[in-house]
């Protein structure tokens, strides 16, 4: 589904990788590893088109994603390091939203069940704690299952075991399903096994 | 997506109130200084009362995608399933009626400040109807080529104020103009004309700058 083809990717005057090249099908796994500023996050950034490559390109289907643009943004998910929601806001507001940008349009009762499947209160975003906020981000995912192609910048930062465990879970599904999924992580986790891994 | 724009404006209703503020003492200020001869008042009122509504819709424009950019929402804007200038345009209508709309509200009340005619507060008010919804949509292309720069302040100020004198001559000459017992008819057509143009390009051009300061 996804192919990436020589990628290099300069930010700063620093070239952070070259010559990468990989290719993911469906129901599969990759993972991105590497130290501190390496270029895991520009690599994702790369693969959804929020950052065009210094040279090589990324298809999708076989057709560059700078051409398909909408076509493309639709069937991903990214979950960026900034958790996109708005203190302002109860996490179901925010997740609400999240969702109409992505082009869904799922019932109260859906939304509901999806915060309650990360256990996140209905208390303002101000009043949650780092955890919380990541859960109530990372509930989109409950609802995201059309998507077939989910990149994660680091799902499990500032999670606990349980919240790590069931992100393990729905990673696991979207899998099953025939879903990609490519990752990034310090942390050892349960998918690592499943995971092709690309070293930057 | 104007409906999460204005549910934030309600939930912060302080930075709405900030922005009719300045416009209000900004335009009350006048009066004050120059003096109360009701001639030279009603002389000034139109330019006086179009630069303030110039500056105040300014003062909110920083803030129009700064935000959604630090809190990531923005990448999830420009990877959404509808096109980035359909959203650019929501967010800037949602501006216009946060920042725009209470200036066209507010200011046939300072037009009585400065003992403007009473006919031509209709001529004032649909200029400003006009013309406001011009300088958001303006506004936008500058706030999202300034995005993440230090001193970005500043900066949308250099970029978009010499963008925004035709809109103030046409909307202060309208009122003038009908001050003088002639038809404003021309101006305001030619504001409509901008407008216009703006509202089919600006969210285009927005979302184009967006793309590139988000890289």
């Amino acid at each position: 589904m996804l192919e990436a083809t020589d990628l290099e990717c300069e930010r700063g005057g620093r070239t952070l990788f070259g010559g990468l090249a990989f290719s993911l099908a469906g129901g599969e796994l990759l993972r991105v590893s590497g130290p501190n500023g390496s270029g895991k996050t520009s690599l994702l950034r790369i693969l959804c088109g929020l950052l065009t490559p210094t040279r090589g390109e990324v298809r999708w289907k076989g057709e560059p994603i700078a051409r398909l643009r909408e076509e493309f943004t639709r069937e991903l998910i990214y979950m960026g390091h900034a958790p996109a929601v708005k203190d302002d806001l109860t996490p179901a507001e925010n997740l609400e939203i999240a969702c109409r940008l992505a082009g869904l349009s799922p019932t109260s009762e859906a939304l509901q069940a999806a915060l309650a499947a990360f256990s996140v209160p209905g208390l303002p975003v101000r009043k949650l704690s780092q955890g919380q906020r990541r859960r109530s981000a990372l509930a989109r995912l409950v609802l995201s299952a059309a998507a077939p192609l989910w990149l994660l910048d680091e799902p499990f930062a500032a999670l606990d075991v349980s919240a790590a465990a069931f992100v393990d879970e729905l990673v696991r599904g979207h899998v099953g399903r025939g879903g990609a999924v490519v990752y990034t992580t310090h942390q050892a986790t349960g998918i690592d096994a499943a995971a092709r891994v690309v070293e930057l | 997506m104007l409906w999460r724009d204005l549910l934030l404006a309600v939930r912060r209703r302080s930075d709405v109130a900030t922005a009719l503020l300045f416009f209000v003492i900004v335009a009350s200020l006048f009066p004050l200084g120059i003096g109360a001869e009701p001639e030279r008042l009603r002389s000034i009122a139109p330019g006086v009362i179009w630069v303030a509504a110039l500056l105040s819709s300014m003062l909110s424009l920083a803030r129009l995608f700064a935000a959604d950019y630090a809190d990531g929402t923005l990448e999830q804007m420009l990877l959404g399933a509808a096109p980035l200038g359909v959203i650019v345009a929501a967010k800037s209508l949602a501006h216009w009626l946060v920042s725009g709309l209470p200036l066209v509200l507010i200011a046939p009340l300072i037009a009585l400040q400065y003992d403007v005619a009473a006919p031509l507060y209709g001529v004032l008010a649909l200029s400003l109807l006009l013309g406001t919804p011009i300088l958001s949509l303006i506004g936008a292309i500058g706030a999202a080529l300034t995005l993440g720069l230090r001193g970005g302040g500043v900066l949308i100020s250099l970029l978009v104020l010499p963008l925004y004198v035709p809109v103030l001559i046409l909307g202060a000459g309208a009122v003038a103009m009908a001050d003088a017992g002639l038809s404003p008819e021309g101006q305001l057509l030619l504001l409509g004309a901008l407008l216009i143009v703006a509202a089919a390009f600006a969210p285009w051009a927005t979302a184009a700058a967006l793309r590139i300061s988000s890289e």
